[in-house]
């Protein structure tokens, strides 16, 4: 596979080194001279000095040929630039982009670029997962493929604790998938009986959170 | 079509030519973008600039009788990329949406969040280098480029002289 990386930070110098070690191809692009010199002395000839927003330096780095271009500048404005070029002027088909600032979400949503990866939203991805107090974890996002799979506590007083799958009422485009009881896990029927204390696994179409949330915490504790 | 918006100012005497006010929102109010905002305001348009640095607002009041806001201007000091910004400028309302900030990849952004997000009707942009000008131009984006009608110019003076 060959790979162009844009931005030789600690993500980018980082990535680079450990795609080459997996046998790829790879052409990192860094736009500071220093830091573009320093990490030549270990890369060599996988690096190369330019602005990766600029066409002819995307070209020289052999865009066109890419299988693979990964965004990881400090700078959002740069990565969503860079992945729309690499996607809509050359064509390549697998892009990665970072955001730094996870507001800016929105706008690598809005020009289509994805998947993106947020260091912030994957460390409080992390906490959601360790505090359940929390409730509700994203586990999985398919944004293609619109599902998404969660993970939720089902909370004392909730008006799914107590019922059975089958009389939980979850919305149209959401499934019942897992439950997690007592250490393990286990694909549940129509009659198994949901308690508090349960977490169970939900797909579902996105947008469906609020809905779902409702049926797994008491009135009270909904935020 | 100041009374579009809320809270819109009572509009000051202004000449009002023959063609219609637009609301024009510009961001960047370097010499370019504080210029035509100038200009647009004498012309009898509403006009709202966005800035992230608050003396910016100097070049906007510069050889004029009375301030930026008496003569019916409207400044907002912000960053162009978050949404809180812009709508407080007022781009929900923009008829005409200008991308002047010094850097490209800002400019690029924003104008395709007007077009796309806000569906702002004539998005024009900024872009000094001539190799994404003229992509994103075939794109759908209205760009505008000195760096291109520089090399145009300096081949002409060349012409001239030999």
């Amino acid at each position: 596979m060959y790979a162009v990386v844009a931005g030789g930070g600690k993500v980018g110098w980082n990535l680079a080194r450990e795609l080459i070690a997996k046998g790829h191809e790879v052409t990192l692009l860094e736009s500071d001279r220093d830091r573009y010199l320093t990490i030549e002395q270990e890369l060599e000839h996988a690096v190369q000095y330019g602005d990766a927003t600029e066409l002819w330096v995307l070209e020289r780095a052999g865009i066109q040929r890419a299988d693979l271009v990964i965004a990881v500048t400090g700078d959002d404005e740069d990565n969503v630039l860079i992945c729309q070029v690499a996607k809509e002027k050359y064509l390549c088909e697998r892009i990665i982009a970072r955001v730094n600032n996870p507001r800016n979400r929105e706008w690598f949503a809005l020009l289509n670029i994805q998947p993106v990866v947020s260091a912030t939203d994957l460390i409080l991805r992390l906490i959601e997962h360790e505090v359940p107090s929390y409730g509700l974890v994203h586990l999985l996002d398919l944004r293609d493929e619109q599902l998404e799979i969660i993970e939720v506590e089902v909370l004392e007083g909730a008006p799914a604790a107590g019922r059975t799958v089958a009389e939980v009422s979850l919305p149209d485009g959401a499934l019942i998938i897992s439950v997690l009881r007592d250490g393990g896990g286990f694909v549940p029927k129509g009659d198994t009986q949901i308690n508090a204390g349960d977490e169970v696994l939900v797909v579902l179409d996105p947008g469906l959170e609020d809905a779902i949330t409702a049926q797994f915490a008491p009135p009270a504790a909904r935020r | 079509m100041a009374d579009r918006r809320p809270g819109a100012r009572a509009t000051p005497d202004r000449p009002r030519g023959s063609i219609a006010a637009v609301f024009v929102l510009i961001v960047g109010a370097g010499r370019v973008g504080s210029t035509v905002a100038r200009r647009m305001l004498a012309a009898g348009h509403d006009v709202s600039v966005l800035d992230d640095d608050p003396l910016s607002h100097e070049r906007l009041d510069a050889g004029q009788a009375t301030s930026w806001e008496d003569a019916g201007g409207q400044f907002t000091v912000g960053t162009a990329i978050e949404v809180e910004a812009l709508q407080e400028a007022g781009i929900g309302q923009a008829d005409v949406f200008i991308a002047a900030t010094h850097g490209d990849n800002t400019n690029l952004l924003i104008a395709q969040i007007a077009q796309r997000g806000f569906e702002v009707p004539n998005v024009i942009v900024r872009v000094m280098d001539p190799g994404r000008a003229a992509w994103y131009a075939e794109q759908g984006l209205r760009t505008v480029c000195p760096t291109q009608k520089a090399i145009e110019m300096f081949d002409e003076a060349i012409k001239e002289i030999v």
